[in-house]
């Protein structure tokens, strides 16, 4: 325990920097996602065409060298994380950390867009034909009867992509993130005989967030859930 | 489009309409591939001289002697992890609970730890424990975490897998008079094996991803993605070459996605309790 304690001041950070990569690229993905699977299931071919490429594209490739061709890739285009009026920057990102949650975002957004699309499809054609067919309009069908019922069904398949990709921000130190595993592997690095500790404390720490979301995820469940 | 739950079939106004968003959207995507090109050619990424590198023998030789590595890796992390796996079910749905619960803890613990910690963990373990060459130091890491992971989950489709069979089966056999084991090997695991052939092979997939963890895990290891490194400053663009490294990724992983669509489609002509099977166990597969 100790050496947890001891180290205390160098472990909070990166402990931080976890929580805001999960944050950050958990909001982009429900946000990316949303509007991917809305491209599936819209009535354009070409936009059907391109969210399943993307979905497909990144199902099929690892995180790590996503993460990699955006944080190693993406700024030899010159392309920087600033924002910027006239000659003063504003805002000003560290490269690794912008590229990396970024990365994380778009990769959990296929999986994300998966779960709503399956979500969406789990409705019986029968539910829309007979909200029409009594007379409702497009958008109270959508309203009364679809989405209810999509939302339920989509919790869990979303729930389980983010706890996916707590975990997953952890390859952001395969681009140099300082984020919760970078700090237990230079600790074990400095402090072998602890190893045992380092492992078992950073571990909860990953099982905590996914705790918490879990938890979300299963009130949400509850609160939705409607007598059938 | 035919009829969804989202839209009524279009009539011809909004076939029209339909049109005229596609020619806005095609414009949009077109703009977007032109700018992302112009991006590319400023930054000389598509230079002969560039690509005669990346295209050299030496870089083939480099990515071939990677590729045979992850290949290994990821191979031999599949049949360990399907042994680990299968142990780990078969626990999990013992009568005993001295059995069973330990089963239940190591499957959720393993589930729930990034994969990436648990080889860092892993790593750093054998390093102490037995200093082999750093070769197979990796590729033990790598293999040790990928059968935990993997293992822990297999063990859940495993485990759907002979939940999903008709529960009248069991009963059958249970009532011809057969014991646990019998039911088990005899009746319940080859009919569950054909709902879970789709899930494993997933799962084949992330395995094949996570090989390229080693190298971060290891801080060496002759993957892929860490091979790729070495390249990309001879070549001199990151880019180009992760984007091949991807693209390898792609292709191999499109032949095991090709696969376990195929045998969904194959269950699928079953009818519909076999699809519906095939789908709850493949519910077990973390997204991601």
């Amino acid at each position: 325990m100790d050496v947890l304690i001891d180290n205390w001041d160098i472990i909070w950070r990166p402990l931080v920097r976890t929580l805001e990569m999960v944050l950050i690229a958990g909001v982009m993905a429900l946000v990316v996602g949303a509007i991917l699977a809305a491209m599936r299931v819209a009535p354009i071919a070409l936009a059907r065409a391109i969210g399943t490429l993307y979905v497909y594209t990144v199902r099929n490739t690892p995180l790590l060298v996503i993460m990699v061709i955006a944080a190693f890739g993406v700024p030899e285009l010159d392309v920087r994380p600033t924002v910027s009026l006239g000659d003063a920057e504003l805002l000003q990102f560290d490269v690794f950390f912008f590229f990396a949650t970024a990365a994380l975002g778009f990769y959990t957004a296929a999986f994300v867009c998966e779960a709503l699309r399956s979500g969406i499809n789990s409705i019986p054609l029968g539910q829309a034909e007979a909200a029409r067919s009594i007379g409702m309009t497009f958008a109270q069908t959508l309203r009364q009867i679809i989405l209810p019922q999509a939302v339920r069904a989509v919790i869990p398949p979303i729930a389980s992509a983010l706890i996916a990709m707590t975990k997953n921000s952890s390859i952001a130190l395969g681009v140099g993130v300082a984020e919760a595993t970078f700090r237990m592997k230079t600790l074990t690095n400095n402090y072998a005989s602890d190893l045992y500790v380092i492992f078992i404390a950073f571990a909860l720490f990953y099982m905590a967030i996914v705790a918490v979301i879990a938890g979300v995820a299963a009130l949400l469940e509850r609160k939705l859930r409607v007598a059938r | 489009m035919s009829a969804s739950v989202l839209f009524d079939a279009p009539g011809p106004r909004t076939r029209l309409r339909h049109r005229i968003y596609s020619v806005l959207f095609l414009l949009a995507v077109a703009a977007v591939l032109y700018w992302i090109y112009r991006k590319f050619d400023e930054a000389g990424q598509f230079e002969p001289e560039l690509w005669e590198r990346l295209l050299s023998d030496g870089v083939f030789r480099e990515l071939r002697k990677a590729l045979v590595f992850t290949l290994q890796a990821a191979g031999i992390s599949i049949v360990t992890a399907l042994i680990f796996g299968f142990l780990l079910a078969a626990a999990r749905l013992s009568d005993h609970g001295w059995v069973r619960w330990p089963a239940v803890a190591v499957i959720e613990f393993f589930r729930a730890v990034p994969l990436l910690l648990l080889m860092v963990f892993l790593f750093v373990l054998i390093q102490q424990q037995a200093n082999f060459a750093r070769e197979t130091n990796a590729l033990f890491a790598v293999v040790a975490g990928l059968t935990l992971y993997n293992g822990a989950v297999l063990a859940e489709v495993f485990r759907a897998g002979i939940y999903a069979v008709p529960r009248g089966q069991s009963e059958a056999a249970y009532a011809i008079g057969m014991r646990k084991t019998q039911v088990m090997t005899m009746i319940l695991t080859p009919q569950a094996v054909r709902f879970m052939l789709p899930a494993i092979i997933s799962q084949c997939v992330v395995v094949l991803k996570d090989t390229s963890l080693g190298g971060i895990a290891a801080a060496y290891g002759p993957e892929l993605v860490r091979a790729a490194r070495t390249i990309a400053t001879y070549v001199g663009s990151s880019l180009m070459t992760y984007l091949l490294v991807a693209a390898i990724f792609i292709a191999m992983n499109s032949i095991l996605s090709a696969l376990a669509y195929w045998l969904e489609r194959r269950l699928a002509t079953r009818g519909r309790a076999a699809e519906q099977a095939v789908a709850e166990v493949e519910g077990v597969l973390e997204a991601g």
